[in-house]
């Protein structure tokens, strides 16, 4: 009996260490990897003058909000962002919507060469970007949108078109024939089966396709400096290093700018973080 | 996540049935077609056209103004002979090794410390996750205040008593690279770590009941449960880590510029320059061909697994 007793409290002694030393350990990982972002807020709400005078790397002596002003005016912030989201919102529903179509159609009906042009698709995805960069600029030249948002919307569509269908092309092909055959007997054309019944029965993987896709075009600073030229034109990150450049070694100004181009993919992921890590995982070619 | 786990398992057992079941009509309607048309086309025109034609000016020269010559082979000669791009293929290979390793590793060493359920886990594999939404760029913006001469990076070695290794690291040649690659880590571990979690989850842990019982140690259990099991998973953070290694460009463009003296530079750094500020454009192509052969290896396997995947 007494015996028993020892062994279950060593026991609930040893789960008790293995508790403690499972968020000492995990607990030090997260601070250490929050530690730069906690830095960079910091940084944004300090004066010019208290780093200046005591060092970036010192314990902050003054508070303000003006250099978010500063940046999302002078600095230009405020069109980039627009400009990123008047890209990245259509690129976003167009891509999905497209891909949607093609996977629908590859895998519920019998098309010849099927399989090859699934692949097809999916290898133009898997380029590396580099090897378009110079035809693509020169393309949307002769095509007369060269520095224009619609030439950053058009490339980012093709370039990420073939992905979504390979991934909504796994995801559909898992849906039931029999769902089909019941609408085809009821006299449903491609039109009705695709939207009534297939569309709604993939959302989960359109949703996480979605916040996915919202963070990889936003972020992008490639495709945006390869097909744009004026300021005025380029998203957000593209703007970040303009800033860079514009308040070099003014880090609070840098800081807030780098703030406020954080800040949309990171609401994304906060609103739907179960969507983006199921999305990652449908999507492990990336 | 079926597309993560499927590929090694399901695929050799595939029923032959599936290639002629009846899917839709035989004939296929007109707008199933334009379904897939469209898409196509988009892609042909902003990819696969361009794809071509970029192999095809690897092998001229050009300014961008006059029309290309055609120059056979002298682009990939003239590589031979340049310091330039020999040290790029070399950080570019280095880059590879520590980038891709490192965060494979890593990854996988976080993905096992945080699958336990325990309470709090979520905000732990949330706060490693968190960098991967961030931009490049503004990771880069980050680190960069980190590693100021008066930043916190060297503020922190002063006060540890290691005041003699204070620097400028990203305008120092030797520590440009492992500079530039640090923030890129920060935020691919938090990636991996997430694929890694995905794989761990759907191994049965009847398997792990049995090693117990058969009195395999935890090392053990790592050694011939986790990582066999591991393998579909390996094999896509393989190519996921290839891939990105090959594309990495914005962290570096945002950080150094390649930098100083083309210390940082990588190949995709470097295309870029020679392409959009030296205007050779046709070196700048044959560059891109290198980077292409480099990561077709690993696109190829790619697409075998998927094809076979691909019923």
């Amino acid at each position: 009996m007494s015996a028993d007793a020892t062994a279950n409290s060593a026991a609930v002694r040893r789960s008790r260490a293995a508790t403690a030393g499972f968020h000492l350990g995990a607990g030090a990982l997260s601070v250490l990897w929050l530690l730069p972002i906690a830095l960079v807020l910091v940084t944004s709400l300090r004066s010019f003058d208290d780093i200046a005078a005591h060092g970036l790397g010192s314990r902050p002596h003054s508070f303000t909000l003006s250099n978010f002003g500063q940046a999302w005016t002078d600095g230009g912030q405020q069109q980039a962002l627009i400009n990123s989201l008047l890209v990245t919102v259509p690129c976003v529903l167009v891509t999905l919507a497209l891909a949607a179509m093609a996977a629908f159609a590859l895998s519920r009906y019998e098309l010849p060469f099927r399989r090859s042009l699934l692949l097809l698709m999916l290898g133009g995805n898997l380029l590396p970007p580099q090897i378009l960069l110079i035809p693509v600029s020169k393309l949307s030249e002769v095509m007369g949108v060269y520095d224009t948002l619609p030439a950053l919307i058009g490339v980012q569509i093709g370039f990420g078109v073939g992905f979504y269908v390979f991934v909504l092309h796994g995801f559909m092909r898992s849906i039931p024939v029999e769902i089909q055959q019941a609408a085809v007997v009821d006299g449903a054309g491609p039109w009705q089966i695709f939207r009534r019944i297939i569309l709604p029965l993939t959302r989960p993987a359109l949703a996480a396709l979605s916040a996915l896709s919202f963070t990889w075009i936003f972020n992008d600073l490639l495709w945006a400096i390869t097909v744009l030229r004026s300021d005025s034109k380029m998203p957000i990150t593209a703007a970040l290093i303009g800033l860079q450049g514009q308040y070099v070694s003014m880090w609070n100004v840098i800081a807030a700018g780098s703030v406020i181009a954080a800040a949309p993919t990171v609401a994304v992921f906060l609103r739907f973080q179960r969507h983006f890590v199921a999305g990652l995982n449908l999507g492990a070619v990336k | 996540m079926a597309v993560l786990t499927a590929p090694e398992r399901r695929s050799p057992a595939r029923p032959p049935v599936s290639g002629r079941r009846a899917r839709g009509p035989r004939r296929t309607p007109p707008l199933v077609l334009a379904f897939v048309l469209v898409p196509l086309l988009a892609e042909a025109l902003w990819v696969f056209w361009p794809a071509l034609q970029g192999f095809y000016l690897a092998l001229t020269k050009w300014d961008g103004v006059s029309p290309p010559q055609f120059v056979g082979l002298d682009n990939f000669r003239e590589m031979a002979h340049d310091d330039v791009f020999r040290s790029a293929a070399g950080h570019t290979v280095l880059w590879l090794v520590l980038f891709g390793g490192l965060s494979a590793v890593l990854g996988l060493a976080a993905a096992l410390l945080l699958q336990q359920e325990r309470r709090g886990v979520g905000f732990y594999r949330a706060a490693l996750f968190l960098p991967v939404v961030f931009s490049l760029v503004a990771t880069a913006l980050v680190w960069q205040a980190i590693y100021q001469p008066d930043g916190v990076l060297n503020r922190l070695l002063d006060t540890v008593g290691l005041g003699s290794l204070r620097h400028a690291w990203l305008a120092d040649q030797d520590t440009a690279l492992y500079a530039v690659i640090v923030p890129a880590l920060w935020r691919q571990i938090g990636y991996v770590m997430v694929l890694y979690l995905a794989g761990l989850k759907g191994i049965d842990p009847v398997l792990y009941e049995a090693a117990k019982v058969d009195g395999a140690s935890a090392l053990q259990r790592f050694r011939h449960v986790t990582l066999p099991q591991l393998r579909g998973v390996n094999a896509v953070v393989l190519s996921v880590i290839v891939i990105d290694s090959l594309r990495s460009f914005d962290v570096v463009w945002s950080l150094t510029r390649g930098g100083p003296y083309h210390s940082s530079e990588l190949l995709s750094t470097y295309m870029y320059s020679t392409a959009f500020q030296s205007l050779r454009l046709g070196y700048g192509s044959a560059l891109a061909v290198v980077i292409f052969v480099l990561a077709f290896g690993v696109i190829a396997s790619y697409l075998v697994r998927a094809f076979r995947e691909a019923d």
